[in-house]
């Protein structure tokens, strides 16, 4: 399973570096919507301090789905997906190997968003330790339930909408859990940060363990 | 793999002695909970007339929650494979569906409710926000039903969803005593109910009206679930046995021997693409 995952994480992250198209399209959009974010605000300094965290990982939030589509768009043209099936590989470890790209794109990104609030949400960086571990769970989780949905909506017509309309209700708890934490690790609220990082934990542990046993029969049935 | 085949007796296409007592008794107790709770129950000390909504706010969440649990259960039921069968799949849409109705009435009620007593339509509370996070659930759960054509896809994957969906219902439940919120806690199901009097025996028969309420849904929604199966099912044999017979009569007008029997539809003589096409009809006759 392990071995087939690296395959299959080799192969997306091969596909990534050729076509550029995390780094052409969905990080200068990730970056324009935390602009936009700013203009929403009104430039309102303390406030955007205040509100960087969340608005940090509404940014992973939407430029997660826009990986996950494109993770599955490579596959659902030319019917890559039957090779895939066919292929003999483990569907636990293509899952796994599938969540990983996805999740050391967004690490990539996670990089230069952080830059980004620094540079215009005036962010200051403390608590490096939880917002890094934060900055994982998440990713891992944002990652292995977008493949879990984006697989599960692969084959149907009006994929490219109804993936948003599932994916972001699931990935709410997610956002306000790592957002939460973030606000703790930086001195914005005076909660305990590590306990919200457990609850991300107990997430990444639920879509890690479902889309790994589930998802033979999602690509099967797709 | 295709969904087995609805006998065409399965279920009778109308309304039972049984479901229509089902829904007089419903509207009967709904009748009941409306006249003791506005005229008959006393005001509340504390919230005055505005206790008046736990006749209805309490009693909706619970058919909310009751209803994702048949849809919980259903998909349970479609997933394990010695028990699969149309008959669970039936019951998961059934309760998704008015399980998601009870939710959006769960939040209306309850934003009303908040306004009276909170001051505010809505705020960020870990209960309010499970349970616009589980509506938004359902409502996707519904869409990737309508999105999926294949009957054993469709039921497949969605059973998966239905799976994460019941995880919310059970933390949404548990919210008010994991964390601090504004949300009071149990008011009725616990060893010493904290009301008396008609506004416990109000609270208990709107929970009886909207279980009976709850049940009629449910009745109809799965009758109509197996007829739309059936429909779909019956449809196609009409259609089938309706191009048969066109076959027939043209195979005869041009001197081929008549199609006879039911023999396997392939793509090439079942589309619609296939009519007009040059060598079509031989194509269907063959």
């Amino acid at each position: 399973m392990w071995r087939d995952a690296v395959l299959v994480a080799g192969k997306d992250l091969r596909i990534e570096l050729r076509a550029k198209v995390a780094l052409n399209q969905v990080v200068p959009y990730a970056l324009v919507v935390l602009l936009l974010f700013g203009f929403a605000f009104d430039q309102d300094r303390p406030l955007l301090e205040q509100a960087a965290p969340g608005l940090f990982w509404m940014a992973v939030l939407f430029a997660g789905l826009l990986s996950v589509q494109r993770s599955f768009s490579v596959e659902a043209s030319d019917g890559a997906i039957d090779g895939l099936r066919m292929s003999g590989l483990e569907p636990a470890g293509i899952f796994l190997g599938k969540a990983a790209a996805v999740a050391v794109q967004l690490v990539g990104l996670e990089v230069l968003l952080t830059l980004g609030i620094v540079v215009l949400f005036h962010t200051r960086l403390a608590g490096a330790g939880l917002m890094l571990a934060t900055a994982l769970i998440s990713t891992a989780c944002v990652a292995a339930a977008g493949v879990a949905y984006g697989a599960l909506s692969m084959g149907l017509r009006v994929r490219e909408t109804l993936l948003p309309m599932l994916l972001a209700p699931v990935l709410a708890p997610v956002v306000l859990a790592a957002t939460q934490a973030w606000r703790a690790a930086l001195g914005l609220s005076g909660g305990d940060g590590w306990r919200w990082l457990g609850l991300l934990g107990c997430f990444a542990a639920i879509y890690l363990a479902g889309g790994t046993i589930g998802f033979g029969a999602l690509i099967e049935e797709t | 793999m295709p969904s087995p085949r609805i006998p065409a007796t399965a279920l009778p296409a109308r309304s039972t002695l049984l479901t229509r007592a089902l829904g007089l008794s419903a509207i009967v107790t709904l009748g009941l909970t409306t006249w003791w709770g506005l005229w008959v129950s006393p005001p509340d000390v504390v919230q005055g007339q505005f206790v008046r909504m736990l006749y209805v706010h309490p009693a909706v969440a619970t058919m909310c929650y009751a209803g994702f649990a048949l849809c919980a259960l259903g998909s349970l039921g479609w997933l394990w494979p010695r028990l699969r069968s149309p008959r669970w799949d039936r019951l998961a849409v059934a309760g998704a569906e008015v399980g998601a109705v009870f939710c959006l009435a769960t939040l209306v009620t309850g934003s009303i409710w908040g306004r009276a007593t909170w001051g505010v339509w809505w705020t960020w509370d870990a209960r309010l926000t499970l349970t616009a996070i589980l509506f938004a659930l359902s409502l996707g759960y519904l869409a990737l039903r309508r999105a999926i054509d294949n009957p054993h896809s469709r039921s497949m994957v969605s059973s998966m969803v239905a799976m994460l969906m019941v995880l919310t219902v059970v933390v949404d439940h548990y919210a008010t005593q994991w964390w601090v919120t504004l949300h009071q806690n149990t008011t009725l199901f616990k060893p010493s109910p904290t009301i008396h009097g008609w506004q416990l025996v109000t609270m208990g028969m709107s929970f009886v009206a909207f279980g009976l309420l709850t049940a009629w849904l449910m009745v109809h929604r799965y009758r109509l679930e197996a007829l739309e199966e059936r429909y779909d099912n019956e449809g196609l044999n009409a259609a089938l046995t309706a191009r048969r017979s066109e076959v027939t009569a043209a195979g005869a007008g041009w001197g081929l021997p008549a199609a006879t029997g039911p023999r396997p539809v392939t793509s090439s003589t079942s589309g619609d693409d296939a009519v007009g096409r040059p060598g079509a009809r031989e194509v269907a006759t063959r």
